[in-house]
């Protein structure tokens, strides 16, 4: 059924599918807004700190715990550090955990969805069982224990850690791929490559493969929040990378009480950690919609 | 399609062989040949006959129960035990469930061998903390603890134990006690924290989420999605944070933080249930949605049945059915979840014990842990499947 309702739009002649979505998203004004903020918050990110110059560093033993003031727009910590600049810089690290992760999410994921889609039967039934099994397995024990081997050496570099979160945030792209490349591989212009000659290789990579990149572009957007919250989780058990906004997050709540409460040491990362969250949802499900126009309402 | 029963099977192949020449030459060849065999192994049960997956199935399920009646029954009445299970289950269990269980029970094996093979890469081993031993003390305490220098022989000694003396083991950083005795007190706090936090996110999701499909596109859907955005958005300590600082620190009604009764459970359980009463919101959404433009919806108004009759008749059925499907990942994932919200709150819990021993490099701690988690999920995915099977009959004669 998922078929036939895909047909609908390339089957139009005029408008492709591309133009078509891209209509349909601009007229989500969520979706559309998600993206602006989005847009903001990486440049404010990556350009800001390089522009202003700012140190997430340096201390200052003088201006310890300041609340927001106009030096210092989101106050001080408890060392003294500018607490802007620790936010941005910490956010170029969440972003780029997500990406980087996300980016390993994809080649595996959509890999070995495609295999097990497209050759079905047995080799479906045990990849697929693997992806069940480790869905099963608490994705937590998996990456505690992939950091563990990376801890004592390799303290605060990155690296592990989308490794460790690419490793169990493939699953769900792989099933949907799956799901996809199933259907996919009954279509007529699979049938006409196979007749002209083409080999399994060649029809997953040039025939399969582009058909089921929109779906992918959506779950991407959505695993990159995923992996930004599992990031955080991982700073808060202590076992994160060094400065992040999950590290921050965490820094955040260990201070926070009703009597001596430097709430905006927990109030701007979460802030800012829930809106790009909220801003990559928000797209993620736009795009949906605006690509696959039946689960639209 | 008229596939031979072989197509891909050289993938698979090809793949166990990439997979143990990788690790043949990262890690070791003994570790290589473990993986090859069993990877082999599993990936193989799936070409087995029905005949072969009954009779395999229940050979494994009776060793399991084997493992745990043993130790309490003895061998006399344990084997009469085990022989009884052995039957029943080859009568009576469907092939789906036994091909399942064909699967996962070596798939919990290979996860013991994996996990101690990433143990012993990580650095720094259980005896390395203590104050600098000779290195003959050393040996001598990792001959008690049965822990040698080979990843191989560990798991070796360890399924020896585990399969014939039903232990976990004793803990390594723990003297005098066991894994068992660290772990047993702390199971009952975690299941009664997962379940709880399972069906707040049930009750709270479908409400929400049949709510919202009843009406899609009005107040109740737009602000029962907001909230299902703030539960996916924020990480569920900052959650646990806030709900902590209002319910506890402001109007101090329930207790802030430890374990003492069931007062003490309700805000871990919201902290955790709350990102999966999220999901199921948005699931149970779309089943309401799509369920209610079904012909048979439309006939059941046309038969003048009243709306709720309809909703509690016929559409709670199609919204239920996408939400359980979910139910399995949700409880891994609210395990896992737990690890955060039982240091958050300060709950003795599994998960801290998982922690500390993964900090601690304490090899038994960890896989026991482990081992208890993934049974457990495996379990009530098994039952998940059951009940699906149950509930939605078109899939009950598959394979």
């Amino acid at each position: 059924m998922t078929s036939s309702a895909t047909v609908v739009p390339t089957a139009e002649k005029g408008t492709s599918l591309g133009a078509d979505a891209w209509r349909r998203l601009k007229r989500n004004r969520v979706a559309l807004a998600g993206g602006i903020a989005l847009v903001l918050i990486v440049t404010a990110c990556f350009v800001l700190p390089v522009l202003l110059g700012m140190d997430p560093e340096t201390t200052d033993p003088t201006r310890k715990n300041l609340p927001p003031s106009l030096q210092h727009f989101f106050g001080t910590d408890t060392l003294g550090r500018d607490y802007l600049a620790r936010v941005l810089v910490g956010g170029q690290t969440s972003l780029l955990v997500g990406l980087a992760a996300t980016a390993a999410v994809v080649i595996v994921g959509v890999l070995y969805g495609a295999v097990a889609g497209y050759y079905g039967g047995r080799v479906d039934e045990i990849l697929m069982r693997f992806v069940d099994f480790l869905y099963g397995i608490p994705y937590m024990f998996l990456v505690i224990l992939v950091m563990l081997m990376f801890s004592d050496t390799e303290r605060g570099n990155p690296i592990p850690v989308f490794f460790a979160l690419g490793l169990v945030q493939w699953l769900a792209m792989a099933r949907i791929v799956r799901g996809q490349v199933l259907t996919l591989r009954e279509r007529e212009f699979v049938l006409a490559a196979r007749v002209t000659g083409a080999g399994d290789m060649r029809i997953i990579v040039r025939h399969i493969l582009p058909n089921v990149l929109g779906i992918v572009v959506i779950y991407a957007t959505l695993t990159v929040p995923a992996v930004i919250i599992l990031e955080s989780f991982l700073s808060f058990l202590g076992l994160g990378v060094k400065l992040s906004w999950g590290q921050l997050v965490a820094e955040g709540v260990s201070v926070v009480n009703p009597i001596d409460s430097y709430w905006w040491l927990l109030f701007w990362p979460s802030v800012l950690l829930a809106l790009t969250l909220f801003s990559l949802n928000f797209l993620g499900d736009g795009l949906r919609d605006a690509l696959d126009p039946r689960t639209r309402r | 399609m008229n596939e031979s029963r072989f197509a891909g099977a050289q993938w698979m192949a090809i793949g166990v062989a990439v997979l143990t020449l990788v690790i043949g030459l990262a890690i070791g060849w003994r570790e290589a040949a473990v993986i090859g065999l069993g990877t082999g192994f599993i990936a193989g049960t799936a070409w087995w006959s029905a005949a072969m997956v009954r009779v395999g199935g229940s050979l494994m399920l009776a060793g399991v129960v084997w493992i745990f009646a043993a130790p309490n029954l003895g061998p006399g009445a344990a084997a009469l035990v085990v022989t009884g299970v052995a039957a029943l289950t080859w009568k009576f269990l469907p092939t789906r469930v036994q091909r399942r269980v064909c699967f996962m029970l070596p798939s919990l094996v290979m996860l013991i061998f994996v996990t101690s093979m990433l143990m012993y890469m990580a650095p720094g081993n259980p005896f390395a903390q203590e104050k600098v031993a000779s290195p003959q003390v050393e040996e001598a305490l990792r001959k008690l603890y049965g822990v040698p220098r080979d990843p191989t022989e560990f798991f070796i000694i360890y399924m020896k134990r585990l399969v014939l003396e039903g232990s976990l083991g004793p803990a390594i950083k723990v003297q005098g006690r066991t894994v068992q005795d660290l772990l047993m007190p702390a199971l009952p706090v975690s299941i009664s924290l997962g379940l709880l936090a399972l069906i707040l996110a049930c009750g709270i999701g479908l409400v929400l989420g049949i709510r919202a499909g009843l009406k899609p596109n009005s107040a109740a859907d737009y602000s029962s999605m907001a909230l299902a955005m703030v539960g996916i958005s924020l990480p569920n300590f900052v959650i646990g944070a806030g709900l902590m600082i209002v319910f506890s620190l402001s109007l101090g009604w329930l207790p802030v933080a430890g374990w003492g009764g069931y007062p003490h459970l309700i805000l871990p359980a919201l902290t955790l249930a709350l990102p999966y009463a999220a999901y199921i919101a948005r699931l149970a959404r779309g089943g309401t949605i799509e369920v209610m433009q079904q012909d048979f919806v439309r006939t059941a108004r046309a038969k003048g049945l009243s709306e709720s009759t309809i909703i509690v008749k016929h559409a709670l059925k199609g919204a239920i059915l996408p939400v359980v499907s979910f139910l399995g990942p949700a409880a891994a994932g609210i395990l896992t979840g737990s690890f955060v919200v039982e240091t958050l709150f300060g709950i003795p819990g599994m998960g801290q014990w998982f922690v500390k021993g993964a900090i601690n490099r304490d090899y038994s701690v960890v896989l026991g842990t482990a081992i208890i988690y993934c049974t457990l999920v495996t379990a009530f995915n098994l039952f998940v499947d059951l009940a699906y099977a149950w509930l939605d009959p078109r899939i009950r004669e598959e394979r």
